[in-house]
């Protein structure tokens, strides 16, 4: 199955990656509003990034090197599967370096180390529509959009602060792009939304619910908050045990059924990065020990 | 003085029967109008195209709005009409859950049209809140229960709180009534009159219960099959009916 022959660049045809380049295009031009798009069944369940893909196909040329990241790791099955599943399909080059990668396919995370003009980081998103869980009907959400109708995104907030006494939405938080569309940033922790004012190219895929948008490069985003209880990039108040760095956002790892716990890095090139250069955290062994 | 509805040969149609039909009135600022008739004659209709729920066939609804004066609101673009809705205006729906966030605290369905029109302080939100759930008689602990815990009698007084706290001028009430058991029903009544006559609100009540437009009204309107029958004074209109329609409606009343 890796004769390239059979499958056409990048998996789609060229007819569809137009369709998706011209949704893109649109998306760019108006930052933050959802573009309908035809969404094509690909050979992955809906909820593996197939949204996140269709956009990757539709930007890779073949000179492009590609990373993929899952919750900021670039070993876990979703990443490794849609890697190759562009290895096979593109032939492009793979890499797991932030650095290197002129598209990041990414879920759930935006690595921490800045990205430059150049790349591209392709979200991939469940849900486009922050409203929908306030407001079901579609008709009525497109409608707030289209009014800039946005007091109902502040009642969820406001819920939240008369439940748990602060903003308690941890992730998926609501941004205000370009001063007009409220726009659902995908599942990442809230402490990368002050990431996406940045140099590279965001663009966000939904499969299922055939949606594309976009936020061009320098384009402000601001999270959405109250006066008297302001937004706020929250993490673990601990240094990765691993790499010893103090500023990144931290996945919490089980270690035996008695309650220990180390904190790590979710970025894993970062954290690997940070050891290969010599740092190192409470219970991190030096890179040249290290088995991986 | 303008008025500040100003209602001229409304008519709605669905296909070819008659939702309403060339109905005109004035509301002058500071009076409660009632609007009564049998099921099917056409009051919800007219109430609905009169707050730009449904777009009538024919005919003009002139609002006069706080910075251009008269305007009509048939129209009118809809951003400007939704601006309205949630700002000088007030719908109160027969069925508290239409008309309420049932997910949502009650204080967050009190703080929603707070924040429509740009509230962003928490603490001043959730004040006002506390405010207008007094006013309505709804205990202060209950500020972050859902309506779904509430009894009917209080979902109708939290959306009527929810509707009220932006201070509009002209509030549409569709059977505000309906649904409670009598009890609740005159607490409900003597609320609204309350809050009526302090804010000094122009209102249009649509019922079936001369009671409550007895009680609320100042001037009454008496619709069948979508035209209106008879105008008049409440008392008027109520103790020395004209029409046969009227005669009928009036004696219907069971005196206990």
């Amino acid at each position: 199955m890796t004769d390239l022959n059979q499958y056409n660049f990048a998996y789609l045809d060229e007819q569809t990656k137009r369709m998706i380049r011209r949704a893109l295009l649109k998306a760019l031009a108006i930052p933050g509003y959802q573009v309908p798009f035809a969404s094509r069944e690909m050979p992955m369940p809906y909820g593996w990034g197939t949204g996140g893909v269709q956009v990757s196909a539709a930007c890779l040329t073949p000179e492009d090197r590609f990373k993929v990241i899952d919750q900021g790791a670039d070993d876990t099955t979703n990443a490794v599967s849609i890697r190759k599943f562009f290895e096979r399909t593109a032939g492009v080059e793979t890499t797991e370096r932030t650095a290197e990668a002129t598209v990041i396919q990414t879920r759930h995370r935006i690595p921490e180390e800045p990205l430059g003009e150049g790349q591209i980081l392709v979200y991939q998103v469940p849900i486009p529509e922050p409203l929908r869980f306030l407001e079901p009907r579609e008709t009525e959400t497109r409608k707030m959009h289209a009014l800039e109708e946005y007091g109902l995104m502040h009642v969820k907030l406001y819920e939240d602060i008369a439940r748990h006494g602060k903003i308690a939405t941890s992730y998926a938080y609501p941004v205000k792009v370009q001063g007009r569309y409220v726009m659902d940033p995908s599942p990442i922790p809230k402490f990368d939304n002050p990431k996406m004012e940045m140099a590279a190219i965001q663009l966000f895929g939904a499969g299922r619910e055939q949606r594309i948008y976009a936020v061009p490069p320098y384009t402000s985003v601001v999270s959405l908050d109250f006066e008297d209880h302001p937004f706020e990039a929250s993490k673990v108040d601990q240094p990765c045990a691993l790499c010893g760095a103090g500023d990144t956002y931290l996945d919490e790892v089980i270690m035996d059924d008695e309650g220990g716990r180390m904190f790590v890095c979710s970025d894993t090139d970062y954290c690997a990065t940070r050891r290969a250069e010599g740092h190192l955290g409470a219970l991190g062994v030096p890179a040249e020990d290290s088995a991986a | 003085m303008t008025p500040l509805l100003d209602v001229r040969n409304i008519a709605k149609r669905y296909g070819a029967r008659i939702g309403c039909a060339d109905v005109s009135f004035d509301l002058y600022p500071g009076e409660v109008m009632g609007i009564v008739g049998e099921s099917g004659s056409g009051k919800s209709t007219l109430l609905n195209c009169l707050a730009g729920h449904l777009e009538p066939d024919a005919g003009e609804v002139l609002f006069d709005t706080r910075a251009e004066g008269p305007r009509d609101t048939v129209t009118m673009s809809e951003p400007e009409r939704r601006m309205l809705a949630r700002t000088d205006w007030a719908f109160v729906h027969q069925n508290a859950r239409d008309g309420l966030r049932m997910g949502v605290s009650a204080g967050g369905n009190v703080g929603e049209r707070l924040m429509a029109v740009g509230a962003r302080h928490y603490g001043q939100i959730r004040e006002q809140a506390l405010d207008w759930l007094e006013r309505v008689e709804i205990a202060p602990d209950r500020i972050d229960d859902r309506p779904s815990a509430f009894s009917g009698g209080m979902q109708q007084r939290l959306q009527i709180a929810r509707n009220l706290v932006t201070g509009p001028r002209l509030v549409f009430m569709d059977e505000p009534t309906g649904g409670l058991d009598v009890s609740v029903q005159a607490r409900l009544l003597d609320l609204l009159r309350g809050l009526v006559r302090q804010m000094g609100l122009s209102a249009i009540i649509v019922t079936h219960d001369l009671a409550v437009v007895r009680l609320l009204a100042d001037r009454l309107m008496v619709m069948k099959s979508g035209r209106v029958v008879e105008t008049g004074l409440t008392d008027q209109v109520l103790d020395d009916p004209q029409h046969a329609y009227t005669q009928l409606l009036v004696s219907s009343v069971l005196q206990v």
